[in-house]
């Protein structure tokens, strides 16, 4: 790290900086050296991004059918036109009849050209559930009742996939973030008892981790999942599989938290405080957490992907939300068999998020639980 | 040694409890009680149940007794051999499930297998030769691996297979063989079907355990007996794979006691995207029909499938382990 050109004085001053830097300065330090990781993380700040704009980016209604608009294939937008002009545009479709496989094909109309316009009026939504208004970032001008941009192309009932796929990443991102929120909390709850009273209760909890463990959780997951009234509306659904998802997913954390614990229990700066005559919940909340709280936001990325990947299993097999919720899982729940697959195979688009999501996550937490190890190189 | 096994033994026995009462809790969730649906299921395609009959029904199962006692009921049952009846084929379950749960067994067996034989010599390698091209690209691919959900991986190949290669890749078996009664021909066409669906299913545990693998190696190639190993001579190989990696391979072996879980719990949702003749098309059709007998069973005898291959882990572990063994004595 040290430059061997620089005079000592310049590698003094850097110790003082390192010296005197707090904790929080020190792991961001080191978590700026892993390119991957602050690249994933930056990842991942645009897809919750996208998510919190998730109506703006759309431009169709995600949830309108249309029977003339079955499987329309992806149109790329057109920047130039033939003049070299810059001039943003889709072409007209015109759909026809294949007298052979009787199926309906669009082809693309050169003829027709329908100018693409920013921050163009289009359906109405709330802004962050908040302020209605009627603004997407992509539209199209003067477009009849038939025509529409068509990014990622649409599915059987009409509904085109991009903007399908908008809203999805809102739902299937949050619902990591809830269950990741419930499981957080029953993880350091039960973590944190179990190393702090040690004993039985210590004993109780890690039997009932190691049998969590143990346990198939896909066909539970589908057991639980299905018992759930088809009455109840699509938010009820929501939170109960994200709570089923938690209820599974919190014994990692646990086990970080605890195993944290028992290792600071011991530290000299315990016992000073202790011997200074702290109280148990001062200790806790003032001495130990700030030491391992950034463990346990590193455990708490690398369970987030473990929960999106839950929901989109268990919506796929039509177990988890239901429509009409819009989630990755639900998108690819079209795409399940190979006939579908065969004739509109940009059903599958719903999977390259899924993926890009869970990998950067993946990189993410493993670039924060480095960071975190203040022995790591 | 023994009170390790009668331990392990212990644990078991209170993973099946476990297991047991979430499945009789499957069972009881939906509406009403399951008498209803059957009735309800029966008059639905016409044939009728009489007063008597339902309530002899109800005895059986003793539905007018409280909840535990219904439990018991139910376990003894099972224990007896009865796993109930399917409402939706009206045949007894476990003639329904029939074949499929060996089907699963072998499926997620060769997996693991799998799983392993891949794993090992990647983690080797990778750490062996840290920060060289094969160790990136092997990292990469099981991240790859650790992204795509199986059943996603799954699909994609089933996409490629068949645009690509005009190949409809499903299935366990070629279409003659598909009812035809067992013989050597139907093995070797098992056997021929058996490493897709055994890849893509492998494929995602071995992400995990070759960085389990990869790191616990590296911290024992930094120990110095391997530098006096390597300074009397020893041939690189002997010093590799004699002593670090059979010291790295311990934590690596007590993973299999959650990989079979994991394992069990994949093959569910990738037989249904390739539909293979195991218990999960099963269990997602039980499910949705509320056939509860069915879907109970699948998920009890899914439940009783990790824990006995965690048991046998655990045997495996003792066995390499030589810690374990000599730990009671």
């Amino acid at each position: 790290m040290s430059d061997i050109a620089a005079p000592q004085a310049a590698s003094a001053q850097a110790e003082a900086s390192i010296a005197s830097a707090g904790q929080a300065r020190l792991i961001w330090w080191r978590f700026r050296r892993h390119r991957l990781a602050v690249a994933s993380g930056i990842l991942v700040i645009l897809f919750y991004l996208i998510a919190a704009f998730a109506d703006f980016l759309a431009y169709a209604d995600p949830h309108a059918s249309d029977s003339r608009r079955t499987y329309i294939p992806p149109q790329m937008i057109r920047l130039w036109d033939e003049d070299g002009s810059f001039r943003p545009h889709v072409l007209g479709l015109r759909g026809q009849r294949d007298m052979q496989t009787f199926q309906l094909v669009y082809r693309p109309d050169p003829g027709r050209k329908l100018d693409v316009v920013f921050f163009a009026r289009g359906y109405e939504y709330r802004l962050f559930g908040l302020f209605p208004t009627d603004r997407h970032l992509l539209g199209l001008r003067d477009a009849g009742p038939a025509d529409g941009i068509f990014l990622l192309g649409t599915d059987v009932q009409g509904r085109d996939l991009w903007s399908r796929l908008m809203v999805a990443t809102r739902v299937s991102l949050t619902i990591g973030l809830v269950g990741v929120t419930i499981s957080l909390f029953l993880g350091v709850l039960l973590g944190g008892i179990s190393a702090i009273h040690g004993g039985w209760i210590d004993l109780v909890v890690q039997r009932l981790i190691e049998v969590i463990r143990s346990l198939p959780t896909i066909p539970l997951w589908m057991g639980l999942a299905a018992a759930l009234p088809t009455s109840w509306s699509v938010t009820q659904i929501y939170f109960a599989i994200t709570i089923l998802i938690a209820f599974l997913a919190w014994t990692d954390l646990a086990r970080v938290v605890r195993g944290k614990f028992l290792s600071l229990k011991s530290e000299d700066f315990v016992l000073a405080a202790e011997l200074a005559g702290a109280g148990q919940l001062r200790i806790i909340f003032k001495h130990m957490l700030p030491s391992f709280a950034s463990h346990v936001i590193a455990a708490t990325t690398l369970a987030l992907p473990a929960m999106i990947i839950s929901e989109t299993s268990l919506s796929f097999l039509g177990l988890g939300l239901r429509p009409p919720a819009i989630s990755w899982g639900i998108l690819l729940q079209d795409a399940q068999n190979i006939q579908t697959l065969a004739l509109a195979p940009w059903l599958l688009a719903a999977a390259v998020p899924v993926i890009l999501v869970i990998l950067a996550f993946n990189f993410l937490g493993d670039g924060l639980r480095d960071a975190a190890d203040p022995y790591g190189t | 040694m023994v009170a390790f096994l009668l331990q392990r033994l212990g644990f078991a026995g209170l993973t099946m409890a476990v297991i047991s009462v979430l499945a009789f809790a499957i069972i009881q969730l939906p509406p009403g009680d399951f008498v209803d649906t059957y009735i309800a299921n029966l008059s639905a395609s016409g044939s009728a149940v009489s007063q008597a009959e339902a309530e002899a029904l109800r005895q059986l199962y003793g539905l007018d007794q409280p909840i535990w006692v219904q439990y018991f009921k139910w376990v003894s049952r099972i224990l007896a051999g009865d796993f109930g009846e399917s409402m939706e084929w009206r045949r007894p379950v476990s003639e329904v499930i029939g074949d499929r749960l060996w089907m699963t067994v072998l499926i997620s067996f060769f997996a693991l297998i799998l799983t392993w034989g891949i794993a090992l010599p990647i983690g080797i390698i990778s750490a062996v030769r840290q920060y060289s091209i094969a160790d990136y690209a092997f990292t990469f691919l099981s991240f790859i691996g650790l992204a795509i959900p199986n059943f996603l991986l799954a699909l994609v190949v089933m996409y490629v297979a068949f645009r690509y290669f005009g190949a409809n890749v499903g299935g366990l078996f070629s279409a003659e063989f598909e009812l035809a009664p067992w013989s050597l021909a139907k093995v070797w066409d098992l056997i021929k079907h058996l490493p897709l669906p055994g890849l893509i299913l492998a494929l995602a545990g071995t992400a995990q355990l070759v960085r389990i693998m990869r790191a616990n190696l590296l911290d024992e190639l930094r120990k110095p007996y391997v530098v006096t190993a390597r300074a009397k001579g020893l041939p690189e190989r002997r010093v590799i794979l004699k002593y670090p990696v059979r010291a790295a391979l311990n934590p690596f072996a007590s993973t299999i006691a959650y990989l079979f879980p994991y394992l069990v719990s994949g093959s569910v949702i990738v037989s249904i995207v390739l539909s293979l003749p195991t218990v999960g098309p099963l269990l997602v059709k039980a499910l949705i029909a509320q056939d509860m007998f069915l879907a109970g069973t699948i998920i009890l005898l899914l439940g009783a499938l990790t824990v006995v291959g965690t048991f046998i882990s655990d045997l495996v572990l003792m066995w390499i382990d030589p810690r374990i063994r000599h730990q009671m004595d």
